[in-house]
């Protein structure tokens, strides 16, 4: 099996799709970079060549953000809206949706699976429960 | 969708007016505003604003990091005071 970028092994698919097991890469990327390569993307991953992989790599180095650093972007990018204290920076720190959705119902990647929150009438109960 | 670039940013224009004017005058002010809507541009950089949430002026200072935000995603409209506290009784 071809090792991609460190720990990325693409198993026996079509390389198109075999790449996509990379962080960062779905199928029209996958795609872009056989084009490139000029590599067959019907060609099964175990195939591939000395060569090819590294035509591969090259390209992902050249012009796609991939795995690690991809990851660290985004993290930086999110810690920037919490730094500018800016509404979308509040609604990651809450973990609920950012982009406007309804949080009546549904959200539930955001807030998890569900939890009953109802009121709590007993003070001591409350105090436990509470902050 | 995004808006055109080819339109270049939007501010309403009373707020730039006051922005222009204690640029050119070196001033520094906080300026109360209901303008949210308004891009943060790199002119605002170091000033103060007072911006409107629908109930109180909410002091915005724009630092770099916020340009191309807009001045209302600074300050929040909605005050939740959390589930379930059954007072008295």
């Amino acid at each position: 099996m071809p090792r991609i970028l460190g720990v990325d092994i693409p198993n026996n698919k079509h390389v198109n799709v075999s790449l996509t097991y990379i962080y960062g890469i779905g199928p029209s990327v996958a795609n872009e970079i056989c084009r490139r390569a000029q590599i067959d993307p019907m060609l099964k991953a175990g195939d591939l060549s000395e060569s090819n992989i590294a035509a591969i790599l090259q390209i992902l180095q050249e012009s796609f953000l991939v795995e690690g650093d991809l990851r660290r972007q985004m993290a930086q990018n999110i810690r920037r809206l919490i730094a500018i204290g800016s509404y979308r920076g509040l609604r990651h720190r809450r973990n609920l949706p950012v982009r406007g959705q309804r949080t009546r119902t549904n959200a539930r990647t955001r807030k998890g699976s569900k939890k009953t929150i109802g009121a709590i009438r007993d003070k001591s109960a409350r105090k436990q429960a509470g902050k | 969708m995004a808006r055109s670039i080819k339109k270049g940013f939007f501010v309403d224009d009373s707020l730039m007016k006051k922005v222009d004017a204690m640029n050119s005058r070196n001033e520094k002010r906080v300026v109360k505003t209901w303008s949210r809507r308004s891009m943060i541009t790199p002119d605002f950089v170091g000033h103060t604003f007072s911006v409107h949430n629908g109930k109180t002026f909410f002091n915005v200072f724009v630092t770099e990091n916020m340009v191309g935000h807009r001045l209302g995603e600074f300050a929040p409209t909605r005050n939740f005071r959390g589930h379930g506290a059954i007072s008295g009784k």
